[in-house]
């Protein structure tokens, strides 16, 4: 479990073109660069934004992370959703949902 | 000089990036409150403006958080995110250094804050200005509260940061308007991203245009996740201006709950010329 890493490469892809860049001709490249194991690595791959969120990936940054993805709006809260009923409450972070489920 | 202007206002990405999505009354009514805060903040003629906002991971991480922070660069570029996604033009923003300058070194006399030269603005910043100075002609001086990664500085801080702030301005021969940017209740990025707490948001403006910093300071972060979420940390920078208000209080211009946009949507500003 390191998700000050996940979030520091999501942070990374954010806000710097250049690394944007690189991870999509190379993810690899860019995923060894950060201490990940393989579940966190699986997400980030296979952008798998509801298993980010349960991680515990703060939302400031999963959200423009998932919109890099391609994900609409309704999609990414609706991924979100789907992975509280696969996977349980968030498991860090302040992004938990407060009534363990997270729906309204 | 001194502040010739103070107020608050949300700052939510959805309130420029899902405008489309919304109730044409909801988004034409709050829109039209940001004008008249932007015709408010026009007639005070400011040389310079300071934007206490909380921003989202754009510039300052947990590698190396500061509680509070700065700038001081000649100018500043934004949004950092998607124009289409936010609904903002990327464009430069212009800085005033010299005058950062000042503000920082007697704001550091009470609370010691970090500064940056180099800054991206985020929707934190973004969206308010987008509205207030559509034409980008009113250098800004960006501050930041975190109120993101905690642990997050206590609300009492926030108030002394923003007297701080409040006693800077009240240094220096310009005329520095003051405007402070978050959310109220709201569960943003989240699958509860819609929620509001009316009632929870309708007490804590009370508190605010009544400058009642007793009851201002009267909240724990495990109250405020419990029933503002986490969007509600963001109340410092609101906590910040009701400060530098120095016992001035406010009035509230625009609230309402606008789901779509993630936030009770909030206009409010500083009574300055009758209480100064």
């Amino acid at each position: 479990m390191s998700l000050y890493y996940v979030q520091k490469l999501l942070y990374e892809l954010n806000r710097r073109p250049e690394v944007r860049k690189e991870f999509c001709a190379d993810p690899q490249q860019v995923l060894q660069q950060y201490k990940l194991d393989e579940e966190e690595m699986r997400a980030i791959t296979e952008r798998d934004i509801g298993m980010l969120y349960i991680l515990g990936v703060n939302g400031q940054i999963l959200m423009h992370f998932a919109a890099m993805c391609g994900y609409e709006w309704p999609q990414y809260i609706q991924a979100m959703r789907d992975a509280l009923h696969k996977h349980g409450n968030v498991r860090a972070g302040v992004y938990a949902t407060t009534d363990g489920k997270g729906a309204i | 000089m001194s502040l010739v202007f103070a107020g608050i206002c949300s700052h939510a990405p959805g309130i420029t990036g899902r405008k489309k999505m919304a109730d044409p009354d909801d988004a034409t009514s709050f829109y039209n409150a940001y004008h008249q805060m932007r015709d408010a903040l026009e007639a005070s003629k400011p040389d310079a403006m300071i934007v206490i906002a909380a921003e989202h991971f754009a510039n300052f991480f947990m590698n190396n958080m500061p509680a509070y922070c700065i700038g001081m660069a000649d100018s500043y570029s934004g949004p950092i995110e998607d124009p289409e996604w936010l609904g903002i033009q990327r464009t430069t923003i212009p800085g005033t250094p010299q005058l950062s300058r000042h503000i920082i070194q007697s704001v550091l006399q009470q609370v010691d804050t970090a500064y940056a030269e180099e800054w991206l603005f985020d929707h934190g910043i973004s969206v308010p200005l987008h509205f207030l100075t559509p034409r980008y002609d009113l250098p800004i001086i960006p501050v930041n509260i975190n109120c993101q990664g905690p642990p997050l500085t206590p609300l009492h801080r926030s108030w002394a940061f923003g007297a701080a702030v409040r006693q800077a301005c009240d240094s220096v021969p310009q005329r520095v308007a003051l405007i402070g940017t978050g959310g109220i209740s709201h569960w943003p990025a989240t699958p509860d991203s819609g929620k509001i707490n009316e009632q929870w948001d309708r007490d804590f403006l009370e508190r605010w245009v009544n400058n009642d910093r007793e009851r201002l300071l009267d909240y724990s972060d495990e109250h405020i996740y419990h029933d503002a979420g986490q969007g509600g940390f963001e109340i410092r920078t609101f906590i910040a201006v009701a400060a530098a208000m120095k016992g001035a209080k406010g009035t509230l211009h625009y609230y309402r709950p606008i789901p779509i946009f993630a936030v009770g949507c909030t206009i409010a500003t500083a009574n300055l010329a009758i209480e100064a």
